[in-house]
């Protein structure tokens, strides 16, 4: 039975009656990173460094050295990452089980709001209204918020930052509380540089994406692309993070399989 | 006035250098010329002051010689132009002004002469200048400042004004790199191409410089290579001063911060941002180093007081700036073959929010910025501007052991 379905799934991988869309930005030097206050530790942003290009340092190959932050371009947010997840179990990236890193994902389209509103708080109401057309959000589902964040290429414009810091979309505590408790979510993903909101910190609980998901078990991704290439239901997410020891995160490649009509 | 064009027809000329070879005791020259002083041999003995210099007296063979300052008034009295020379240096450069001058302090000197002086008898003043060798000469110049004194033909080889120069300036985030920027505006500079990091970061004072006319703004992150080498193939070619003034600057020693992320991005700024910014831009300036009178001159370095001796409460800091100030000195000796002056200052704590906590006298960003164009029209080397780095400067000369302790308990 089960060989049948891998081997459906390779033949209908390769008959495109599947598709894989690419759910990852290019890891690059100008990718934006993760700003703190700089009297705080700062993330590494993505650095690449030539070990040799087919020259002196080493005639017949090309390589580099890299170095980032676990928390550097699209990347996976392990519980352990927030205060509120430290004492769980299987909580880092080299302990978590397997069988929540592939799992269908739900894609709330925010992109008109999140347009209009840089600020803008997805809220339970936006969900139960999503959830009336496109059914309710299954059990150990990964749920992506769609705000087309990604197709800011400009790092300023995709940053977002005033005096008063940055703005960026991202839920409200209500809604990651239902998205835990009611619905029994695997993790949430954006396409900005957070799970939560550019303005979490005022928020209560501050970062309530990072405080109950975490604090739950659950993982995190964001500075996803491509979102607005999968169906609000149907598709399948591929997302292992690297096995770094008692890693918090980890930069990855997030795949998603979508079912072609 | 503005230079011309150069003719790119012609080939762009190979930089030669005046005579170097000097003798260990005649660096003492070099030294001061360094500093931008005049300073002559007197002996303890009989107090003769004599030049050049030499290692004992050459009136009454004590060797009880200590160099001191001079104001170097004298009189010209005689002067001579030099049509041919087999010096390759001043063969590119004939004719050449020379003049015999009587010190007031006694020795009888041959120098440099600018064109501003009157023919003998005249009065004048001697500077002692590094020329393009790096290696201290005599330059005569009128008594009195003159209008665009700078501009003599002669004098311009031993300098590095910025004016008409294009200059680039690796971070115009700072307050002393916005200072730097209107200060080199002032001071007549043709070009200023502005650095500028992480463009989601807005900084007071950002969009001000970015409406004097001299300034272009470029995309520089001196932690990125990448950033650093394509920055240098779209405008190196071009660049005849840079002045470096990307910095990292936090406020940890060893037990105040747990763990290196600091002290690495510290490092990463201020010491590898220098060896990235200078592998990539060493080789294109120093192949113009020669080239007419737009030539690349100069390179700026932006380090700290702080690099001669530790300053605990700022102890990892201090550390990357004392790895700058070697790099510095690394940098220095590839540049000096092409002539290319590398200036390094050594300020006391700038008044900025991360010396928020350090006591006044603190430098202001507008005072280092007129030290850094001071630097260039004098041609010196190394500079340290403010009264905390004077003395640091006269403590660490003085006795180095002696300022270690006194910082320790401070």
């Amino acid at each position: 039975m089960s060989t049948d379905t891998l081997a459906r799934l390779v033949a209908d991988l390769a008959g495109g009656r599947i598709r894989i869309v690419d759910l990852t930005q290019t890891l690059a030097p100008d990718m934006p990173a993760i700003t703190l206050p700089p009297e705080l530790g700062q993330a590494w942003p993505f650095r690449r460094e030539e070990i040799s290009r087919y020259d002196e340092r080493g005639a017949s190959w090309y390589w580099n050295n890299f170095s980032c932050g676990e928390h550097t371009g699209t990347h996976f947010d392990a519980p352990i990452h927030w205060i509120s997840g430290r004492d769980l179990p299987n909580n880092a990236t080299d302990t978590l089980p397997m069988e929540h890193v592939i799992g269908p994902a739900c894609v709330i389209d925010c992109s008109r709001e999140s347009a209009a509103d840089a600020d803008f708080l997805l809220t339970v109401p936006f969900i139960e209204d999503w959830e009336k057309r496109h059914g309710k959000i299954p059990p150990r589902s990964w749920v992506l918020m769609r705000t087309d964040w990604s197709k800011r290429t400009d790092p300023e414009a995709y940053q977002n930052y005033d005096e008063t810091g940055q703005h960026t979309p991202g839920p409200d505590p209500a809604a990651v509380r239902f998205l835990i408790h009611d619905r029994d979510v695997l993790g949430f993903g954006s396409e900005s540089i957070g799970t939560d909101a550019g303005q979490a910190q005022h928020l209560l609980p501050p970062f309530p994406c990072h405080y109950y998901m975490h604090g739950s078990g659950r993982y995190g991704l964001q500075c996803l692309a491509n979102l607005d290439l999968l169906p609000p239901q149907g598709a399948v997410l591929v997302c292992p993070p690297l096995k770094i020891q008692q890693g918090s995160g980890s930069p990855l490649r997030v795949l998603a399989l979508v079912p072609m009509p | 006035m503005r230079p011309k064009r150069k003719n790119p027809i012609l080939r762009t000329r190979l930089p030669t250098l005046p005579p170097h070879a000097r003798s260990r005791v005649a660096l003492g020259l070099t030294a001061a010329a360094a500093l931008g002083r005049l300073e002559l041999q007197r002996c303890r003995n009989c107090g003769a002051i004599q030049y050049p210099p030499r290692e004992t007296c050459h009136v009454c063979l004590s060797d009880r010689l200590v160099w001191e300052p001079q104001d170097g008034a004298g009189e010209l009295v005689s002067e001579t132009v030099v049509h041919i020379s087999q010096e390759l240096f001043f063969r590119e450069r004939a004719p050449w002004r020379l003049g015999l001058v009587r010190l007031d302090c006694g020795p009888s000197v041959i120098a440099h002469l600018h064109n501003g002086c009157a023919a003998p008898p005249a009065r004048l003043r001697v500077l002692n200048c590094l020329d393009r060798a790096g290696q201290a000469v005599l330059v005569a110049v009128p008594e009195k400042e003159t209008p665009n004194m700078a501009e003599d033909r002669q004098l311009r080889e031993m300098s590095c004004d910025p004016r008409n120069r294009k200059i680039l300036v690796t971070d115009g985030k700072t307050a002393v790199g916005q200072a730097i920027v209107d200060r080199l505006a002032a001071a007549g500079a043709e070009i200023i191409w502005v650095g500028y990091a992480e463009p989601w970061k807005k900084f007071p004072g950002f969009e001000r410089i970015k409406t004097i006319p001299q300034v272009t703004l470029m995309p520089l992150d001196v932690t990125e290579s990448v950033s650093v080498r394509e920055l240098a193939g779209e405008i190196g070619v071009k660049v005849d001063i840079l002045i470096n003034t990307a910095e990292h600057h936090r406020t940890f020693g060893i037990a105040a911060r747990a763990g290196t992320e600091v002290a690495r991005a510290e490092m990463d700024v201020n010491y590898l941002g220098l060896l990235r910014l200078a592998q990539e831009f060493g080789p294109v300036m120093r192949s113009r180093a020669a080239d007419g009178r737009n030539n690349a001159v100069a390179w700026v370095n932006l380090l700290s007081i702080f690099a001669l001796a530790n300053y605990p409460p700022h102890g990892t800091f201090s550390a990357s700036k004392a790895a700058a100030h070697s790099l510095a000195q690394c940098l220095r000796a590839e540049m000096l073959p092409s002539g290319i002056r590398v200036i390094n200052l050594y300020p006391g704590p700038i008044d900025d929010e991360w010396n928020q906590l350090i006591l006044p006298p603190k430098l202001a960003p507008a005072a280092l910025a007129a030290a850094v164009v001071k630097a260039l029209q004098d041609g010196v080397e190394d500079v340290y501007p403010g009264d905390i780095a004077q003395d640091w400067l006269a403590r660490w000369r003085d006795n180095p052991k002696a300022l270690e302790r006194e910082l320790a308990q401070s």
